[in-house]
């Protein structure tokens, strides 16, 4: 169980939300020291978009231990509607949706349930757009 | 009877996983006809999806729907009997996700299936008096049906959130009259430590759910001089479609002023959403000046019921968010297999 991290993360978790180097425009999803690609200094808080395409994804068949009840699930990468690139687990598909430039859309989920009594992390996840325009 | 008035729904939102079992495809396991279900199919939760997913997804469509600051909710109840967690409240976690923290008061609710009934009911209090601006109110559950019991073939997951505050302009709909209705009638129960409820059969009809919803409905057209030419959509809990349908010959009240809000057939017993995702179908179709009649069920047992009229906001608030219908017919059909690993129904060693 890792509860502080957990924590921590629930405003990116949850929501998206991050800083953005308000210099070079990276995304970070913890408040950085510098900025990881232009050692700045500043930082603006945002959320980035919950809609994107997906560029790319692959199914897991041989999970963590701590997966296995969800197994097989895929991984997307995902391209935001503001052009950042993000990683996520994949839900609610049909296996012929998943094809290049597929229209996502963030949904909330359980990411991961530490045992009876552990924690249950929440977080996103992506799913094919309900409006596929 | 409680005259409201001064209280308005800004928001609302419906929420349905996009999984569906057949009632046949449950009768085929335990070797029961094809004919007599009491429903066609029902909603089924994915593997990663609880009350308190469901209820952060019907809260982000209200909240699209209202248009407003979330940090100006003051007050998250969430009625549900399948919260996630025995003690940490699903309101908070609901909050964090909307961007509504710090948020003043947050609480779950339980009564069977009206805790979202009863949830507007206190929302609409503390707003009336001038507590809170807004107050976000949730019925969500992903329902238990024991494997093989009648309650598997209609015990489905969803959930409804609807933001309340005062009525002004954008407002959708006014709330305007409430009445409620509640004895210990033990017709529906769970234990502590119990994973599906236990019930009483065919004593779950006369005695609890039609007495509780008619002596609800009753209180607030008797006393309150409504007629039910007044009332354009009658929207009851819907634990099958029988029921609400009895409830309306009963009240000789036409089919199609309920049909609207009679959602159960495609999306069975959504239990603390389940008359809540009625009233969100309505709310979906309604014009403003109609009055809708909305009388929830909880077993154990007790009835809310309440008279809302539709305001002009709906026309332009209505499309910012997809319509429950969408929802429903936006769906993958799983086999009993896969019901079961959805349902965390396999035992991992």
């Amino acid at each position: 169980m890792r509860v502080p991290g957990y924590w921590r993360n629930m405003p990116f978790l949850y929501r998206l939300a991050g800083w953005k180097c308000v210099h070079c425009g990276a995304f970070h999803n913890y408040k950085p020291v510098v900025c990881k690609r232009c050692r700045s200094r500043e930082f603006a808080q945002i959320e980035l978009p919950a809609s994107g395409r997906l560029i790319a994804y692959t199914t897991v068949r041989s999970p963590p231990k701590e997966f296995a009840q969800v197994a097989p699930y895929a991984i997307g990468l995902i391209e935001l509607d503001d052009g950042t690139r993000i990683i996520s687990q994949l839900t609610d598909f049909r296996e012929d949706e998943l094809r290049d430039g597929a229209r996502v859309e963030a949904v909330f989920r359980r990411i991961r349930v530490n045992g009876d009594q552990g924690i249950i992390e929440y977080g996103y996840k992506f799913r094919p757009a309900l409006r596929r325009s | 009877m409680v005259k409201l008035g001064d209280v308005a729904i800004h928001g609302y939102g419906g929420y349905i996983p996009r999984y569906r079992i057949k009632a046949e495809e449950i009768g085929r396991i335990w070797g029961q006809d094809k004919s007599g279900f009491p429903v066609t199919e029902k909603t089924v939760a994915g593997i990663d999806e609880d009350a308190a997913t469901m209820a952060v997804e019907a809260a982000r469509t209200a909240l699209r729907r209202a248009g407003i600051d979330p940090r100006k909710i003051g007050a998250i109840y969430v009625g549900s009997e399948s919260k996630p967690y025995a003690v940490k409240p699903t309101g908070t976690i609901v909050a964090e996700a909307i961007g509504a923290t710090p948020t003043k008061l947050a609480a779950d609710l339980e009564f069977a299936c009206k805790a979202g009934s009863e949830a507007i009911a206190i929302i609409a209090g503390l707003v009336r008096s001038g507590q809170i601006e807004y107050g976000l109110a949730i019925g969500a559950d992903a329902a238990q049906g024991r494997p093989g019991d009648a309650l598997e073939y209609t015990a489905a997951s969803g959930a409804a959130a609807f933001i309340i505050g005062k009525p002004d302009h954008g407002a959708v709909a006014e709330i305007e009259a409430w009445s409620g209705y509640a004895t210990d009638t033990p017709d529906f129960w769970r234990r502590p430590s119990d994973k599906y409820p236990m019930h009483t059969a065919r004593f779950t009809g006369e005695p609890a759910y039609f007495k509780h919803i008619i002596g609800a409905v009753k209180s607030l057209l008797e006393n309150d001089g409504y007629s039910l030419s007044e009332i354009d959509y009658f929207v009851f809990h819907q634990p099958n479609v029988k029921f609400p349908l009895a409830v309306a010959k009963y009240l000789k009240v036409g089919q199609e002023k309920v049909s609207p809000g009679l959602i159960a057939n495609l999306v069975g017993n959504t239990y603390s959403a389940c008359s809540l995702l009625g009233l969100v179908n309505v709310l979906d179709q309604a014009q403003p000046g109609q009055r809708i009649l909305l009388a929830s069920y909880g077993s154990g047992a007790g009835s809310d019921a309440f008279v809302i009229r539709v305001l002009d906001g709906i026309l332009e608030k209505r499309d910012l968010a997809p319509r429950l219908a969408e929802l429903i017919e936006d769906k993958i059909y799983v086999d009993y297999s896969t019901y079961l690993k959805l349902r965390d129904e396999i035992l991992m060693r």
